[in-house]
């Protein structure tokens, strides 16, 4: 079981997903450069959070035409795991491998705090080790999180059971409290908390770990 | 007519900010007249901000020497601290105060952005990044218009848009670097009107090895240019934030640079790597004084000289005369000097992070400067004395007018404050002592998961990843005792700081500070830097934390005065072993103990401001022995994992601090019950006074007989108060109030002026 953690230029989430995967949970794990282009050796493929390319121009707009995300598709395609964390969530939208788009905060600025999620299904690869319904006290820290879809959009998530997190109480606007969904072929999970930022129990919490384990255990 | 042929008249040498004898030295050093470039180059070189050519020898009185300091204060970019096992931290704050006035937002964010690069250009990544900031009243005030009738005054509206756009500045430069910013201090004052002060605080952390210097050798080694391009952004910021505010400040917009956090990220991660790659031998970061600061620093540090060309810079401006490039103030820049024959090294990273590197000089034997245009000569300055020699002045300082007045004011004299209860909550609805949560939740404050005590308690924590430290930090001074006593106030600066990281229960190593005062020239302004530096010199050396480094910003002055004297002191703390205290009570029936003594001092509290709207009376007085007695007497107590909780008795005193303990911890609010020992001390001055060296503690009920006597072995004042219970907040028969109204006034009082608009 290999993970690949990528570093775009602008990621800052890389280090602190790459500590909870090597160091906390003692797996095989590698930085993986925005240029390389082989990325076949790895199961479960990271899109860590962070400011790729600066976000200048629209979150996760530039780092969808990195060199790795060529290669990214296809190990989705493949049917392979992908888990894209905050800016990687905004990514995989922009890169069109979720649905969707993101919008700016309700308030306009940037929120960083401990929220509650509940867990809306099982049934991923992301959450199998998580309870339907269960609360889990994870951090966000974003500017644009406020998901949007266009209704056949939001139709299709629900009747797929696509939508894997939401927010007890809505910190940026975001349509029906998404917090997280993931593809129809139930591979690829974005989701704007920070699950690494919840893993150990210095931190204050150790709900995230349930989504690291999940896979773990999916790649068992 | 070009900048080289230029005549050199008094008018331009004036506007230049030097003076009739400096001009005198500069032609001394030269041995002829300068050119306009050399002037430019000397009078940003020479600014008080670059030369501390006022404030130098008062600096002096500071203790740098510790056991941990591996590089002094003055020495590099920033001081290094030895916190052991193969580790070390470099830390610093700066100011970025005349930016912030003019342009909020960029201002902030680029201090934000210096700071972090004087950090990682020493070989340290940055782990923590902290502010102080300064504002006028938040609420804005009213007068009278030409019909009597009340209308509002531009004040707390322009206020609000400085303290929005600032906190909005530090957050989008920290957020994209990537470096948590993990609290600090805000406070308003209606000294700092017009002229808000933003402090930038950062810490890095390295292997003891891995710490470069900032220092050119070698003869013929290439010098490189990294990073940004140099546009006419921050011309000659040097110079500008070395004389007053004034009306036509706004004018100068241009000396206020433009960051970008991406590029600093960029940066971080190739200088980073090129310094482990073993091809540097010295590195500065563009700051101040831009290309001119870095070439004559490292070259004089280096004992050689440097010789540039400027055509070779990359420029993002057509037509840019040398005069310009050397001056300019644009970001995200580097000066690295590779070792010959190590080029390709250093090309491959600077290429892998698609960053602009541009080979523009090279080391020489002669002690000089020399920047070239196309191979033309534009300027040529022995290195040393441009970057060493500025004159030191010794300003002439006078006690001022008020210093006695304020000492002989009678407290007693302003009658009753009326019901305590409201007082109570006026007190915490005030924006000094309110929650911060609307200015931390826009921060990121957890990236790279080491923040183990998050912002709100007394120091905000960091763990060291890898071993089982933690770093303890706080940023503190109450600029109401240093403008009411200077001495005092510089001392409970650093108490203050010191205490706050204790009750985290890490000891305090070291100090940075940024002295943030009005115009030196005004002799009662000299006075009050002087005054605030012995005070901090005494603190520091009764505590034994040395200073580590820092800065001083002078002429914080707008047309109405000067800002109260600020000494901002940043106190790093280590803790080792044990998980960190943080400042809420936990649990019902654990027992409040109070260390400490309650005394009669309103003068200069929060209390006299908020409810009387007066600045006057006797600062507190901090006895040196009591205040190093308690920080051991905690060391003591958290060592033996005695400490559920710690908060220590600052603004709004006793009353404020339990109420603080109370409802710091959103969702877990707890009451307490309280009786305390009023001796002969006015209600006021029990709940309300700020008297020093207090600490409100919370212990299990089990640990109390061994706590009691731990504390009696120290000889230390203390008294058990009470417990933790119930859902109000009762002390002796003067304040009972429901926990939830505390916490809602408390919460709100920042978010709620925030979100109200005004026409």
């Amino acid at each position: 079981m290999k993970f690949g953690v990528v570093v775009f230029p602008g990621s800052n989430c890389d280090h602190d997903c790459y500590h909870v995967l090597k160091h906390v949970l003692q797996k095989d794990t590698d930085f993986v450069w925005h240029k390389d282009r082989d990325i076949s050796k790895y199961d479960c493929i990271v899109l860590p959070g962070g400011f790729s390319y600066g976000d200048y121009l629209r979150t996760g707009a530039i780092a969808q035409f990195s060199p790795v995300m060529e290669n990214v598709y296809k190990h989705a395609e493949r049917g392979k795991l992908v888990i894209g964390i905050c800016n990687g969530f905004q990514i995989l939208l922009e890169a069109g491998l979720l649905p969707g788009a993101m919008l700016r905060n309700r308030s306009l600025k940037f929120i960083c705090k401990f929220v509650d999620l509940k867990v809306e299904t099982t049934n991923t690869p992301f959450t199998r080790k998580a309870k339907k319904g269960e609360i889990l006290n994870i951090p966000i820290a974003h500017g644009e999180g406020n998901y949007f879809a266009d209704e056949e959009t939001l139709f299709e998530l629900k009747k797929n059971d696509q939508i894997v997190v939401k927010y007890t109480e809505n910190p940026n606007g975001s349509l029906e409290d998404i917090a997280g969904i993931c593809n129809f072929k139930r591979n690829v999970f974005g989701l704007m908390p920070h699950p690494e930022r919840a893993s150990e129990k210095e931190l204050g919490s150790t709900d995230g770990l349930k989504i690291f384990q999940s896979i773990v255990e999916s790649l068992n | 007519m070009t900048t080289q042929t230029l005549e050199i008249t008094p008018d331009i040498i004036s506007k230049h900010g030097i003076t009739p004898s400096e001009y005198g030295e500069i032609k001394n050093i030269l041995g002829r007249a300068p050119n306009l470039t050399e002037l430019g180059i000397f009078s940003v070189m020479w600014s008080e901000h670059c030369s501390y050519k006022n404030s130098k020898n008062a600096l002096k009185l500071l203790p740098k020497d510790g056991k941990r300091m591996l590089v002094k204060a003055g020495e590099e970019n920033a001081g290094v601290v030895d916190i052991g096992d193969g580790y070390v931290i470099a830390f610093k704050v700066e100011s970025h105060n005349h930016p912030s006035a003019i342009e909020p937002f960029q201002g902030a964010a680029t201090g934000v952005g210096g700071i972090l690069r004087d950090i990682f250009t020493m070989g340290a990544r940055p782990i923590v990044a902290m502010n102080s900031l300064r504002f006028g009243k938040l609420d804005p005030r009213f007068r009278e218009d030409d019909t009597k009738n009340v209308i509002p005054a531009d004040a707390g509206i322009s206020t609000k848009r400085l303290f929005a756009g600032v906190v909005s500045g530090i957050a989008h430069y920290g957020n994209c670097f990537g470096v948590p910013t993990i609290g600090g201090e805000v406070y308003f004052d209606e000294s700092y009107e017009g002229n808000p002060l933003v402090n930038a605080f950062a810490l890095g952390l390295a292997k003891k090895e891995e710490i470069v210097k900032a220092k050119a050798e070698g003869l013929g080694n290439p010098v490189f240019y990294l990073g940004a391009s140099t546009g006419r952004d921050g011309m000659g910021g040097a110079s500008f934030a070395s004389k007053d505010l004034t009306e036509e400040s706004e004018k100068d917009r241009p000396a206020v640079q433009v960051g970008d956090p991406f590029m600093e990220k960029l940066l971080l991660e190739a200088v980073l790597e090129l310094l482990k790659s073993g091809s540097v031998v010295g590195i500065q970061d563009m700051g101040a004084a831009g290309l001119t600061c870095s070439t004559c620093e490292t070259a004089s540090r280096g004992d050689v000289g440097i010789e540039i060309d400027v055509a070779k810079v990359p420029q993002r401006e057509i037509g840019m005369a040398p005069y310009e490039i050397m001056l300019s103030e644009s970001q995200e820049r580097m000066l690295v000097i590779i070792q010959k024959g190590k080029e390709h090294i250093a090309k491959q990273i600077f290429k892998k992070w698609d960053l602009h590197a541009e080979e523009i000089g090279f080391v020489t034997g002669d002690g000089l400067m020399r920047v070239k245009e196309n191979g033309v000569t534009v300027a040529e300055i022995p290195a040393k004395r441009l970057a060493d020699d500025a004159p030191l002045y010794t300003r002439e300082e006078r006690e001022p007018a008020y210093y006695k007045k304020a000492q002989a004011f009678d407290v007693s004299s302003l009658g009753s404050a009326g019901d305590l209860n409201a007082v109570l909550l006026k007190l915490l609805d005030s924006p000094t002592i309110a929650s911060k949560q609307w200015v931390y939740e826009q921060y990121d404050h957890m990236v790279r998961t080491n923040t183990t005590v998050l912002p709100g308690s007394d120091a905000s924590v960091v763990r060291v990843k890898g071993t089982n430290k933690s770093l303890a930090i706080s940023l503190d001074c109450n600029s109401t005792y240093c403008y009411l006593d200077p001495y005092e106030g510089g001392k409970i600066a650093v108490a203050e700081s010191a205490r706050n990281v204790v009750c985290s229960g890490a000891r305090p190593l070291s100090i940075s500070n940024c002295l943030n005062f009005g115009n030196p020239h005004n002799p009662e302004i000299f006075w009050q830097l002087k005054k605030c530096i012995e005070g901090i010199r005494d603190a520091c050396l009764a505590f034994d934390t040395p200073v580590s480094g820092g800065n001083v910003s002078l002429y914080n002055q707008n047309p109405q005065g000067a800002v109260d004297p600020t000494p901002v002191i940043a106190m790093v703390g280590l803790l080792e072993g044990r998980e960190p205290v943080t400042s809420f009570f936990k649990k019902e029936g654990d027992v409040i103990i109070l260390l400490g003594t309650n005394r009669q001092e309103l003068g200069g509290s929060e209390f006299l401001k908020t409810i009387f709207n007066v600045k006057s009376g006797k600062a507190p007085h901090l006895d040196l022995k009591e205040a190093s007695d308690l920080i051991e007497l905690m060391l003591k107590l958290s060592e033996k994992n005695f400490l559920k909780s710690a908060h220590d008795c600052a603004e709004g005193g006793l009353a404020v601090a339990l109420a603080e303990s109370c409802i710091i911890a959103k969702g877990k609010e707890l009451g307490a019950s309280v009786k305390v020992g009023a001796a002969s001390l006015t209600q006021e001055a029990l709940l309300f006074g700020e008297s020093q060296s207090r600490i409100v503690i919370s212990v299990d009920a089990a640990h109390l007989k061994e706590v009691e006597n731990l504390i009696q072995s120290f000889a230390f004042k203390y008294e058990v108060i009470g417990k933790v219970a119930g859902c109000e907040l009762k002390i002796n028969e003067l304040i009972q109030v429901p926990v939830p109204v505390l916490s809602h006034t408390w919460r709100n009082a920042i978010t709620g002026r925030m979100s109200a608009t005004h026409e």
